[in-house]
C-alpha cells in the first residue's frame, strides 16, 4: 500500500501518456508493416493536428473543431503520402526514408514560420482537463480518459483489421508487397487507408496529448513521434497490439524513471530499451520472424 | 603521383600551423545612417522573450530614430538577426551583424546564445550590451561585452533570501539539461539557500520534454516548500498548468524569464501561487507603460509579437533602456566607430531611464542592488508589486 | 573527342587550383575588414568547410557503404568535447568549470606543449587534442558498431539516432560535470586564428577518404552497398568491412566536431541533435549520395544559402523584393521548399555518383560556349518534346478514366477492393473468404 501510495502519481502519468504514445505508435507501425518506411513525419502530423486545433478553436464550436482536426490530419498525411512517398515507391528504400525525412523538415520549418517560433497554449476543453482525485494522486481527467479511449480504438481497428475485406487486404500486403498486387489488390487503396487510420488516431492522440500538456511548439512532435516509433519496434514493428503494449511499458517506464531521480535520462532510457530490444528480440514483443529472401 | 600530392598536403599542413595571427580591423559606420545591430532569438525555445525585448528596442528606436554625434544627425538603423536560441546559430548570426558594418549590438535574452557570441564581437571589436542576460560569463572574460541586468549570483540570492524569509525550508530546483540560464541561477540559489540552512531537492529535464506531471510528483514527494523553476517561458507555462492539475500546494519560485504574459495567461484562472523576481514593476513609469500600449494597439504585428495583447514584460523594459543606453554611448563617445564607442562605455552613466539608472562596473555589469519581486494574481492575470529585495 | 590529359598535368591542376584557393581564403581572412560584407564569404567558407567533411564522412557510410546511420551529430559531439577538454588553458578553468570547482582537468595540452616547445608545440598541442578526438570517437563507434551493425537498414537508421541521444544526455549529465562541465558551455579553449586552418584540415581529411575510396577497401565498401549477398559469396568479410568504413566514417566526424568546437568557440550538447544529423545528411543528398565532390559541393551551397544568402528572407527584403510574406521563419521553409524539391525531382542531387575531374570539368567548360549558343533550340526542342509529353498525358487521361469507370462498374457489381483476375484459384479463396 505504501508502495502504490508513493508511486500511484506516476503509474497514472505514465499510463496516460502511455495510450497517447500508443495511438501515435499505431500510425508507424501500420505504415512500416505496409511501406516497410519509418514515416519521419508522422510526429509533425500529429503536432500539426495540435497546432490546427489551436487556430480552428478561436472561429469554430469544440465539436466541429475536433472533426475538422482529424479531417486535416488524414488529408494532410494522404497528400504527404501521394505526393513524397509514392512516386519514390520503386526507387531504393534509403531515398523514400530521405523523403520522409525531408517532409518532417518542412512541416516543422513551416510550422515554425506560421507560429513565429512561439508556443501556442492549447484551448481548454473544460471536462478533459478537469481535476480529479484518485487515492494518493490529483490529475487531470484526460489521464483516466485516456486509456480507455485508446483501448477502445484499438479493439476497433483490430476488428477491423480481421473482419473487413479492406483489413485482409491490409494483411496480405504487409505480408508480401507484390504478390499481393498480383492478386489484383488496390496497392495504393490499401496504402491511403492505412494512412488515413494512422492519421486519424494521432490525431485524436494530438487531442489527448496537448489537453494534457498545453504547450505546442514546431519540435513538440519530435519527441512523441520518435517515442511512439520505439514503442512500435519494442512491441514488433507491424503489430498494433505490439505497438499499444509498448506504448505503456515505455510511458510508464519513463514516469518511474523520472520518479525514482533518473530525470537526465529519462528520454535516454527510451533509446536504450530501443538498442537493448533490438539486440536482443529485434522482432520486438509480438512481432512475427521475417524471412530475409535472396 | 600518391606520394607527391601526399607530400604537398603535408607541406600545407606545416604552413597552416605556422600561419599567423589573422586579425581583422574594424569597420566604421559611414553617411548619415547608424546601425544598432540587435541580436535576439525570434524562434526556438527563447523565441517570445527575445521578440519581446526586440519590441522594446523597436519602441524606442520609433520613439527616438535619430541621434545626435558631435553635431551631426544620425537616423538610426535598427538591424535584426535571430540568432534561433541556438548556441551554435548564434556564432554566424553575429558574424552577419558584424559584417554589415553594426557599430553597437543590443542583446540578448539568454545567456548561452550571448557567451556563444562573445568572441565574434571581441574578434571585430564591435561593443555589445547585454539586456537580460544574467549569467556572469557573458562579461566575465569579454571586454566588449556590457550590459544593464543584474546578475545570476545576485538573484539566486535575492531569490534565497526572499523564500528563507518567507519560512521556506526545503526547496525544489527545476533546471533545463542544456541551458545556461536556469542551470547557472538554480546553482546560485542553491548556494545561497544551503547557507541560509535550507535544504534543496535538485532535478533537471531534458531538451523538448513537455511532460512535467513527475517533475510535480516529485516535489510533493519529497515533501518541499518552495518549487524553484527559473526556466523558459515555454516550459513554465506546462509546469504552471501541471502544478494545477496536481494541486501542488507549495509556491512556485522563479528568476526574471518568468516576468512575461505569457506565465500570467497560464495562471490565470488557476489556483497557483508564483513568485518572480525581476528588473521593472509595470507602473513605474506611466508614461512609457502608455506609449508602448498604444503602439500596440494601433500596431498588430507588435501585438501578435508581444503574444496578442498588451501586457508589459520587463524585458520590453530592458530593450527599451539599452537601445538608449546604446544612444547615450555614441554620443559620449562622438563617434560612430566601434572602437570609441567601446572606449567610452566604462565611464557611462544614464540617468532617466525607466529601469532605473545604469553605470558600469569594472568587468562591465551595472551597478543594481535591488530585484524587483512580484507575485501573480491569478483572478485578474496580473502581476501584483509585492516587496523590493535586495541581496543582504 | 577531346583530348585526356595525363597523370602528372592533373596532378599538377590540383595541386595550382588547391593552393590558389587556400591562399585566396588566408589572404581574405587576414585582409577582409570584419565589417565588410565579403566577410561572410570566409565565414561560409569555414562552416562549410567542417559540414563538407562531415558531409563526406557521412557519404561514406551512407553512399559508398549502404550503411543507414544516422548518428553524425552524436559522434561529432563527442569530438568536440575530447577536443575542448584537454585545451582549455589552466588559468581559465575557474571561470569555465564555475560550478564546478575548476573541474577535473586542470592543465591544457597546448599549454603543456607551448611551454617546451614555443609556437611549434602550440599547433602541435593543437593537432594531438584533435587527433585523440578522432580516435576516442573511433573508438566508441567501434564499441557501438559490435551490436549496431548487425542491424538492418531503418533499424541501423534508429539505433544510431538512438545512440546519438544516449550520448547527448550523457555529457550533459551533471554528475559528470567536473569534466564535461555539464550543462553550461565549454569556452576558452584554444582555437584557430586564420580560416584556412579548417579548410586545410577539412581538405585533408577529405582527400584521405577518397584515397580511401580508390583502394580495394572502398571497392569492397561498393560491393556491399550493391549487393551483400554477391559481396559475401566472393569472400568479403560483411562484418569486418562494415565497422571499418563505421569506424573511418566515425573518426573523421569527430575531427569535424573538433573544427566545430573551434569555429564556434564555446561548445554546448544541446545543438548536436537530430536536427543537426537531418542537415548533414540533407547535404548528402543535395549533394549526390555517393559523391564525395557532391558532398563538398553541397555543403558550401547549403551553409551559404542557409546563412548568408537567404537570410533577407527573414528580415523582409530579398534581392530587392519586398512582401510581407517574409518574415522570420521564411528563410526555412522557402529552404526547406527547395530540399523536398531536390529530393523528388533530382534525387540524384548534383553530382550523383560522379566525382570532379580535370577532363570532365575541361570537357564541359569546352562545350559550354556551344551549350550557350544551343540554348534557344534546345528550348524550342523542349517545349515542343513537353507539348508532345502533355498529349500524350492527356491520353493516358482519357485510358484512365475509361478504365476507372470499368472499374466502378465492375464495384457497383461487388468486387469492391479486389479487381478479379480470371482463371486464378486465389482469387476464389479470398473471395470466399471476404464473404
Amino acid at each position: 500500500m505504501g508502495f502504490l501510495h508513493t508511486w500511484l502519481p506516476y503509474i497514472l502519468a505514465g499510463i496516460a501518456v502511455g495510450g497517447q504514445y500508443a495511438l501515435i505508435a499505431i500510425g508507424y507501425t501500420m505504415v512500416y508493416g505496409i511501406l516497410r518506411l519509418i514515416n519521419f513525419a508522422h510526429g509533425d502530423v500529429f503536432m500539426w493536428s495540435g497546432l490546427i486545433m489551436v487556430y480552428m478553436i478561436t472561429v469554430l464550436p469544440l465539436w466541429l473543431s475536433v472533426i475538422l482536426v482529424i479531417l486535416f490530419a488524414i488529408v494532410l498525411g494522404t497528400t504527404i503520402e501521394k505526393v513524397a512517398y509514392r512516386p519514390l515507391r520503386s526507387a531504393p528504400r534509403m531515398s523514400i526514408m530521405i523523403s520522409a525525412i525531408g517532409v518532417s523538415y518542412l512541416l516543422q520549418n513551416f510550422a515554425l514560420y506560421i507560429t513565429g517560433g512561439l508556443t501556442k497554449t492549447y484551448p481548454a476543453i473544460n471536462w478533459l482537463q478537469k481535476t480529479v482525485t484518485i487515492g494518493s494522486a490529483t490529475t487531470k481527467m484526460v489521464t483516466l480518459i485516456t486509456p480507455i479511449l485508446t483501448i477502445v480504438l484499438v479493439v476497433m481497428l483490430v476488428m477491423l483489421i480481421k473482419h473487413t475485406k479492406i483489413g485482409m487486404a491490409m494483411r496480405a500486403v504487409s505480408r508480401d508487397f507484390e504478390t499481393s498486387s498480383l492478386m489484383g489488390i488496390d496497392i495504393n487503396r490499401v496504402i491511403t487507408v492505412t494512412f488515413v487510420i494512422g492519421c486519424a488516431l494521432a490525431a485524436i492522440g494530438s487531442i489527448l496529448y496537448f489537453s494534457n500538456y498545453t504547450g505546442i511548439n514546431p519540435m513538440s512532435g519530435a519527441m512523441p513521434g520518435l517515442k511512439a516509433f520505439v514503442a512500435a519496434v519494442f512491441g514488433g514493428i507491424g503489430s498494433v497490439p505490439g505497438a499499444v503494449v509498448g506504448a505503456f511499458v515505455i510511458g510508464i517506464c519513463e514516469n518511474l524513471i523520472k520518479g525514482a531521480g533518473w530525470t537526465t535520462f529519462s528520454d535516454a532510457f527510451t533509446f536504450v530499451l530501443l538498442i537493448i530490444i533490438l539486440m536482443v528480440k529485434p522482432t520486438g514483443l509480438f512481432g512475427e520472424k521475417n524471412i530475409d529472401k535472396v | 603521383m600518391k606520394k607527391f600530392l601526399a607530400l604537398t598536403m603535408t607541406l600545407l599542413l606545416v604552413l597552416t600551423f605556422c600561419v599567423g595571427c589573422g586579425g581583422g580591423d574594424s569597420g566604421s559606420g559611414g553617411g548619415d545612417t547608424i546601425k544598432i545591430g540587435v541580436f535576439e532569438p525570434a524562434s526556438g525555445d527563447n523565441g517570445a522573450g527575445g521578440k519581446q525585448e526586440t519590441l522594446g528596442i523597436q519602441y524606442a528606436n520609433k520613439m527616438q530614430p535619430t541621434v545626435d554625434i558631435g553635431g551631426t544627425e544620425y537616423n538610426v538603423e535598427l538591424v535584426i538577426v535571430d540568432n534561433e536560441s541556438d548556441n551554435s546559430k548564434a556564432v554566424t548570426a553575429a558574424q552577419n551583424l558584424v559584417s554589415q558594418n553594426v557599430s553597437i549590438v543590443l542583446g540578448s535574452y539568454g545567456s548561452g546564445v550571448s557567451i556563444a557570441a562573445a568572441d565574434v564581437f571581441a574578434d571585430a571589436n564591435v561593443p555589445a550590451i547585454g539586456v537580460t542576460c544574467t549569467n556572469p560569463q557573458v562579461t566575465a572574460d569579454c571586454e566588449q561585452y556590457f550590459r544593464i541586468c543584474f546578475l545570476d549570483p545576485f538573484q539566486g540570492t535575492v531569490l534565497a533570501n526572499y523564500a528563507y524569509e518567507n519560512g521556506m525550508r526545503k526547496a525544489y530546483c527545476l533546471s533545463k539539461l542544456g541551458d545556461d540560464y536556469s542551470v547557472g541561477l538554480v546553482n546560485y540559489f542553491v548556494e545561497a539557500f544551503k547557507a541560509l540552512g535550507g535544504e534543496v531537492v535538485e532535478e533537471q529535464f531534458p531538451d523538448k520534454n513537455s511532460d512535467f506531471t513527475s517533475y510535480v510528483a516529485n516535489a510533493k514527494k519529497a515533501g518541499c516548500d518552495v518549487f524553484f523553476s527559473p526556466v523558459s517561458t515555454e516550459a513554465a507555462a506546462l509546469i504552471i498548468d501541471q502544478a494545477e492539475a496536481q494541486a501542488l500546494g507549495m509556491p512556485l519560485l522563479a528568476g526574471d524569464t518568468w516576468d512575461s504574459n505569457v506565465i500570467t495567461g497560464a495562471a490565470k484562472g488557476k489556483n497557483v501561487d508564483i513568485v518572480v523576481t525581476t528588473f521593472y514593476q509595470e507602473g513605474g513609469n506611466p508614461d512609457f507603460d502608455e506609449g508602448i500600449k498604444a503602439w500596440f494597439e494601433e500596431d498588430s504585428s507588435a501585438m501578435t509579437n508581444n503574444g496578442g495583447n498588451t501586457d508589459l514584460a520587463a524585458v520590453t523594459a530592458m530593450g527599451y533602456d539599452a537601445y538608449f543606453v546604446a544612444l547615450e554611448a555614441m554620443k559620449a563617445a562622438g563617434s560612430t566607430d566601434p572602437a570609441e564607442i567601446l572606449a567610452a562605455l566604462p565611464s557611462l552613466q544614464v540617468s532617466g531611464l525607466v529601469c532605473g539608472d545604469v553605470s558600469f562596473n569594472e568587468t562591465g555589469d551595472a551597478n543594481k542592488t535591488e530585484a524587483f519581486v512580484k507575485k501573480c494574481n491569478t483572478e485578474t492575470g496580473e502581476w501584483e508589486f509585492l516587496t523590493k529585495q535586495s541581496a543582504q | 573527342m577531346e583530348t585526356r590529359l595525363n597523370k602528372k598535368t592533373r596532378a599538377a591542376l590540383s595541386v595550382i587550383a588547391i593552393a590558389l584557393f587556400v591562399i585566396l581564403v588566408f589572404l581574405g581572412d587576414k585582409y577582409i575588414s570584419a565589417g565588410s560584407t565579403w566577410k561572410m564569404l570566409i565565414t561560409v567558407i569555414e562552416k562549410g568547410s567542417i559540414f563538407a567533411l562531415v558531409a563526406a564522412s557521412m557519404n561514406l557510410l551512407n553512399g559508398f557503404t549502404g550503411l543507414f546511420s544516422l548518428g553524425q551529430a552524436g559522434f561529432m559531439l563527442i569530438g568536440a568535447y575530447s577536443y575542448a577538454i584537454f585545451t582549455i588553458p589552466g588559468k581559465s578553468h575557474d571561470a569555465v568549470y564555475q560550478y564546478f570547482d575548476g573541474g577535473l582537468i586542470k592543465w591544457s595540452i597546448v599549454e603543456i606543449l607551448e611551454g617546451k616547445m614555443g609556437i611549434f608545440g602550440h599547433y602541435l598541442g593543437m593537432f594531438i587534442p584533435m587527433l585523440f578526438a578522432g580516435l576516442f570517437v573511433a573508438l566508441i563507434a567501434f564499441l557501438i558498431g559490435i551490436p549496431v551493425l548487425r542491424l538492418k537498414s531503418d533499424y541501423l537508421a534508429i539505433a544510431t539516432l538512438g545512440f546519438a541521444e544516449i550520448i547527448r544526455a550523457f555529457f550533459q549529465w551533471n554528475t559528470l560535470g567536473p569534466v564535461t562541465n555539464g550543462s553550461n558551455v565549454l569556452r576558452k579553449y584554444t582555437t584557430y586564428n586564420n580560416a584556412i586552418f579548417p579548410v586545410i584540415v577539412a581538405g585533408i581529411s577529405i582527400a584521405i577518404i577518397l584515397l580511401l575510396i580508390n583502394s580495394t577497401y572502398g571497392r569492397a565498401f561498393k560491393a556491399i552497398r550493391d549487393d551483400e549477398i554477391a559481396a559475401e559469396a566472393m569472400g568479403i568479410n560483411l562484418f569486418k568491412h562494415k565497422e571499418l568504413s563505421f569506424v573511418i566514417s566515425s573518426f573523421f566526424a569527430g575531427i569535424s566536431g573538433a573544427l566545430l568546437a573551434m569555429f564556434q568557440t564555446t561548445i554546448n550538447a544541446t545543438p548536436f541533435n537530430t536536427v543537426m544529423t537531418y542537415e548533414i545528411l540533407l547535404i548528402v543528398v543535395i549533394g549526390g549520395i555517393g559523391s564525395i565532390t557532391g558532398s563538398v559541393i553541397g555543403a558550401f551551397l547549403f551553409t551559404a544559402a542557409s546563412e548568408w544568402w537567404l537570410r533577407g528572407l527573414d528580415a523582409g527584403k530579398w534581392l530587392g523584393i519586398q512582401s510581407s510574406l517574409m518574415r522570420p521563419g521564411f528563410r526555412k521553409v522557402v529552404f526547406a521548399v527547395l530540399i523536398m524539391l531536390i529530393v523528388l525531382f533530382y534525387a540524384q542531387g548534383i553530382m550523383g555518383t560522379k566525382e570532379f575531374s580535370w577532363d570532365g570539368f575541361i570537357g564541359w567548360w569546352k562545350k559550354l560556349p556551344a551549350a550557350i549558343k544551343g540554348w534557344p533550340q534546345k528550348r524550342k526542342a523542349a517545349a515542343a518534346a513537353k507539348k508532345e509529353a502533355r498529349a500524350v498525358k492527356a491520353a493516358a487521361k482519357a485510358r484512365a478514366k475509361e478504365a476507372k469507370q470499368d472499374s466502378e462498374m465492375k464495384k457497383a457489381s461487388g468486387a469492391a477492393l479486389f479487381t478479379p483476375l480470371p482463371m486464378t484459384d486465389h482469387v476464389v479463396v479470398f473471395d470466399k473468404e471476404g464473404k
